[in-house]
This record gives C-alpha cells, structure tokens and sequence, in this order.
C-alpha cells in the first residue's frame, strides 16, 4: 500500500507536483496517467525517496521509503531503463543488487530467465535495445520478490509481444496480492491493463477511479448523423428538431452531426417527422483515450501545434447558428469543431487512377536499366513496372 | 536497511565489472613504474651533466617517483568513474533506491575503490622503487636505508589518495566530464605551474598533490626544490585533510541534492 498525503514538489518556481494525495491499493494494477512533463516520474521517485518532497509526505505500507527495513526486498521500481552502467553485464548489474539485499546469486539467473535475458546476460548492456534495457529494469524490479512494485513507462520500446508480457506480468503480480503502481501516458494502455486509475495533470489529482468508473463517467455514446449534402436549410430544420427534444448537437468536419442525449430511433423519427432524409444514422462511442484527453486538456505542458492544419479545415457550419451548443444548459463548454479522428469514417477508398504511361520518364528514373529502349507501343501487360519506375523519384 | 558487508559486497561487484576499473589501474601502474625507470635511467646515464648542486641533492627515491605526476592523471581518471558513471548512467537512482542510506552508500563505495587504489599505489609504488633503482645502479639506494621505506609507502599512500580525493570532487559535480575537466588540467597544468610561480608558490605548496608529493622525498631539498614549511608526514597531512574535505562535500550534496 502506497499512500502519498499532500505531496508538493516545486523545482523553483515551478510547481512539479501540487497537493497530491492519493493510495494506491494492493491486489490491483493503478494506472498513473498523466501527459508529458504532469510529475508522474517526480512523484515516483519522491515515493522511492530519491527526491525531496517541498510539502506532504508518501509513505510504504506506513514507513518512508528511507526508513523501510530492508527496502529492496519490499519494494522493486523500474524508474528508468537505461540507469545501467553500459560496460557492466546484465548479469553482473543484478548481482550488484541482489547483494544488496541478500539475495542468492541464483535468484539473479531466474530473474533474467523470466524477463528473457538468459542468452544475453554476460554481454555488456551499453549493446541492449531499448526493450532490452526494459526487460532488464522489471528484472532488477522483480529481483527481491517484492509487495509493492513501481514501473515507470514499462512499455515503452518493448514490441508487442513484450508489450503483452508486461501487461499479463502486471496482472499476475496484482493477482498476487501484490501493491502494482504502473505509470503510462497511453490511456489505451491502461485501459487494456489497470484495474484503477489514478490520472494527473500538471502535477494536480484529476481523476481516482475505477477503470469501469471512469469508462462509464468518461465515454460518452454519441450517433452520428448524415442528412444530403445539397440541403443545408435540412441541415438547419434537423438541427432544431434535435436540440427542442433535448439533443445536443456538434458539428463534425465533413458535414456530419454528432447527437447526443437522443436514442437512435428517436433521432430517426424527429428526421422523419421534419421532412429530412438521411444519409448516415450509426451509433459510435467515444474512445477512452479521447475522453483522457478531454480530461488532461489545457494540462498538456507540451502541445505540438496544429496551426498549419486550422487554415485548411472548413469553419463548421453550426457556428452560424448561434446556439451550437445543444439545448443543455450544464452542457461544459467545448469547442464545437471535434477532432477528426476516432469520430469520423474515411469515405471509402476511391479506385487508384490508373498508372499513366510515361515511357519517356522511364529511362531517367530507373538508371540500372539505362539502355533499354522505351517501345512506343508496349503491351498493357509491362504498366505495373512502368508504375514502380514512375514512383521512384518520389 | 541494507547491511554494510552488502554494501561493500555490491560495489565490489560493480567495481570489478566495468573494464574501466582495470584500464585505468592498469594504466596507472604502467605509466608511473615505466616513466619512473626510465627517468632513472637518463639520470644515471647524464648523471656527469648535472649541476654540483643538484649532485649534491640527488634523490634517488625521489627520482624513481617521476612518473606519479604521469600516473596520477590515470588514478584521477579511476575515482571520478567509479562515482561519476553512477550518475552519467542514471544507474545513481536504481542504487538509491536499494539503498537508501545515502551515507552508506557513498562510503561504501568509497572505501571499496579507495582500498583498491591504495592497493595498487602501493604496488606500483614498490615496483617502481626498485625497478628505478636498478636502472641507477650505483647511484641508486636501499629500502632499508633511512626515511627509503617512509618515502616508498607514502607514495603508495598518495596515489590512492589522489584516487580518493577524486571521488570526493565527483560526488559533489555530480558529472564524470565536468569532475575530469577541471581536475586534469588542475593536477597536470595548474599545480605545476603555479608551484613554479615565485608569488603563488606559497599558496601552492598548500595544494593537494604538491603538499602529498613531499612524502616520496628523502632529501627535502632534493633536485632544486623549494623547503616546504611542512615535513614529509605534514604533507601528507594537508593532503588528507584536502581528501575529507572533498569526501564531506561530496556527502553533503549527495545528502541535499535530489537524486
């Protein structure tokens, strides 16, 4: 059991870690979410009592991290996966902290057995991959047997069969009664893996839950509707109907609207009681992902810009409207424009245009065969090489 | 809490396997035992060509010792790794993290690397010696003669502590590069320098590697050198106490600082 009380950590004026408390409970996987830069790692390490908290304190089934008896052997973290010494063995990296904590140099070669390190363990780790040095980490981790274990971004650089290694070594070591604190900042991680959320964002408690709680309070189901392109007056008169009868209505890029609050027949019968066809009425959920991203906006500390993009897209049509919002008054302010992606089917995949013959380019773009002669008349048949050669300069 | 013995035993294991260990020991041993015979040896060839008075001071342990100014440079490069790759590596959070006991920690580790430089200083101070006086033949001199075996065991002594005091300063960088960039330059240009400069030489002499150094002399004014204010045992004295400091200093932060 993890239980932080008010921890407060600020780096000068910047406030890494603000107010937090929380517990994290044994038998279950925690998820620990949180953007880039939010304080999950300055909040791991203040549990291992690497860092200093400014305010608040964490503690370990009780103790402080420094004042725990033998910590190694109760508590194991994979903080960072390249903190190994490049010229030392896996093998020898492990012995280093098995010695530590009094554990027999066998438990070591078992160790490296279950991660999958056996056949590298005498080669010095400066040579591991990424996911190497990964599965080195939850091996020092697992070292000890330890109640509480702390893994910070465990997936990452691992492939997915490592991925889905990790994910079924979290369950088991929460199965096993064991205290599983996991950091990630891949909401579809978490999902696939935690039991509990725990989501911050700069450094502040957002969200303590339940997974199932959170999908439920955060995924939100939403129909899709689709009236003829050429009707915008349809658009306007649905849009009315929708929102009288309690609907909320965003606006999509591509024309669609997106109802929520309305079930799908109800919403097929307001279109048909205002005279409007429709092309598209499909029922669609929102992704947990999306809805950690609702939650942790405005907290990202680090955003790429999307300016180049916001030039191109088209001002939704329901701005005009005055009410774009929807009917609800305790409906939060969001932007009415919703992302394209997770909301928005790709129209089917138009037929290739078919490759158009260019005997001329054929030579300069493919100089291996430089001398071949470009025939006037070339059966069909040779078109898909004369494609490859076309696309090469690309 | 983790145990002492455990300590030592882990940084013992970490010492022993990273190939850098034994390079730089190797290193140093090398370069101060070949360089001290071969000082030796052009010195007992062009020994007629010396001045009456450097005759006179001839210091054939001291000479023997020539190559420590050398030697010393690979002993500094073996204490700032043994501390600085903890951090370089990020390896200093997974070590804290085990043990939490960070005086423990440090002075563990410490001990274990500061007894296998003292080791090697010693070994390579004692081959050194009589490898060198048997290039000067004649001219050299016996272990059994006086303040010979003083000299000799000091210069084992300030080898490892030379090692020790880098540690000391790579605890309180915090950084291999940074530690190695001001103490070569420092123990290879600085110091020598200034203890050449007729005004800082009072300030110089006070300096860890040239107060040490005066424990390898026999003759205290041996080949033009100055008269330190301070004897052989005074020397290493203020070299002991430059070591402390660092050791302290490099604890204090390593206490204060976040990992």
């Amino acid at each position: 059991m993890i239980e932080a009380v008010g921890l407060t950590k600020r780096y000068g004026a910047k406030t890494a870690v603000d107010d937090l408390s929380f517990q994290v409970r044994p038998g279950a996987v925690t998820g620990f979410l949180g953007p880039n830069g939010s304080g999950k790692s300055t909040t791991m390490r203040m549990i291992l009592g690497l860092d200093r908290p400014t305010a608040g304190h964490v503690t370990i089934g009780g103790h402080p991290y420094r004042s725990l008896p033998n910590a190694p052997r109760q508590v194991g973290a994979l903080l960072d996966a390249k903190g190994v010494h490049g010229g030392r063995s896996a093998r020898n990296h492990l012995l280093s902290l098995a010695q530590l904590a009094g554990i027999p140099a066998a438990r070591v070669d078992e160790v490296l057995g279950v991660v999958g390190l056996q056949d590298v363990a005498r080669r010095r780790s400066s040579g591991f991959s990424l996911g190497m040095g990964q599965r080195l980490g939850i091996a020092a981790a697992l070292l000890g047997d330890p109640q509480v274990l702390l893994f910070d971004e465990p997936v990452n650089g691992l492939d997915p069969e490592g991925i889905h290694w990790v994910r079924n070594l979290m369950k088991m070591l929460a199965a096993e009664g064991r205290t599983v604190f996991v950091s990630s900042h891949l909401m579809s991680e978490m999902a696939l893996t935690a039991d509990h959320l725990i989501v911050i964002g700069r450094g502040r408690l957002l969200s303590d839950m339940s997974v199932t709680d959170f999908i439920s309070a955060n995924s939100a189901d939403f129909a899709r509707v689709r009236v003829p392109e050429d009707g915008p007056e349809d658009r306007q008169k649905l849009t009315a109907a929708l929102i009288e009868a309690g609907g909320r209505v965003l606006s999509e890029p591509g024309g669609a609207l997106r109802v929520t609050g309305l079930p799908l027949p109800r919403i097929s019968d307001l279109a048909h009681g205002c005279d409007v066809r429709l092309w598209e009425l499909s029922p669609h959920q929102a992704s947990l992902e999306e809805a950690y991203m609702r939650l942790t906006q405005g907290l990202v500390d680090y955003r790429s810009s999307d300016d180049a993009k916001a030039g191109l897209v088209e001002p939704p049509p329901l701005d005009a409207y005055g009410n774009p919002l929807g009917g609800h008054a305790d409906a939060p302010a969001e932007p009415v424009e919703v992302p394209q992606e997770g909301w928005y089917a790709p129209p089917p995949p138009a037929p290739r245009p078919a490759p158009a013959p260019a005997p001329a380019s054929s030579p300069v773009a493919e100089p291996s065969r430089p001398t071949e002669p470009a025939p006037a008349a070339e059966p069909s048949s040779a078109a898909p090489a004369k494609e490859q050669t076309s696309k090469d300069p690309r | 809490m983790a145990s002492v013995p455990a300590v030592l035993a882990s940084e013992w294991t970490k010492i022993r396997s990273v190939s850098s260990t034994t390079w730089t020991l190797i290193s140093a041993f090398a370069v101060t035992v070949v360089m001290g015979a071969a000082l030796s040896a052009l010195l007992n060839a062009t020994f007629d060509d010396l001045s009456e008075a450097e005759q006179a001071t001839f210091d054939p342990t001291f000479v023997s010792f020539s190559g420590t100014i050398l030697g010393q440079l690979a002993m500094v490069v073996f204490g700032v790794l043994v501390v600085g790759t903890e951090y370089s590596s990020g390896m200093i959070r997974t070590s804290l993290a085990a043990v939490p006991q960070r005086a423990t920690f440090l002075f563990s580790k410490i001990t274990v690397a500061g007894v296998l430089a003292l080791l090697v200083g010693l070994l390579t101070s004692f081959v050194s010696f009589f490898l060198s006086q048997a290039m000067l033949g004649d001219r050299g001199t016996d272990i059994g003669a006086d303040n010979v075996l003083r000299a000799v065991v000091g210069g084992g002594l300030y080898m490892g502590l030379i090692a020790i005091f880098s540690m000391g300063v790579a605890a309180m960088l915090r950084s291999s590069m940074l530690s190695l960039g001001i103490l070569m330059p420092f123990f290879f240009l600085v110091s020598q320098i200034l203890s050449a400069v007729p005004g800082a030489k009072d300030v110089a002499q006070y300096f860890p590697d040239q107060a040490g150094s005066k424990i390898m002399q026999v003759v205290p004014d041996a080949l033009n050198s100055e008269p330190a204010p301070y004897g052989p045992w005074g020397g290493l004295g203020i070299m002991v106490l430059w070591v402390l400091a660092a050791v302290l200093g490099g604890f204090l932060v390593l206490k204060r600082r976040d990992a």
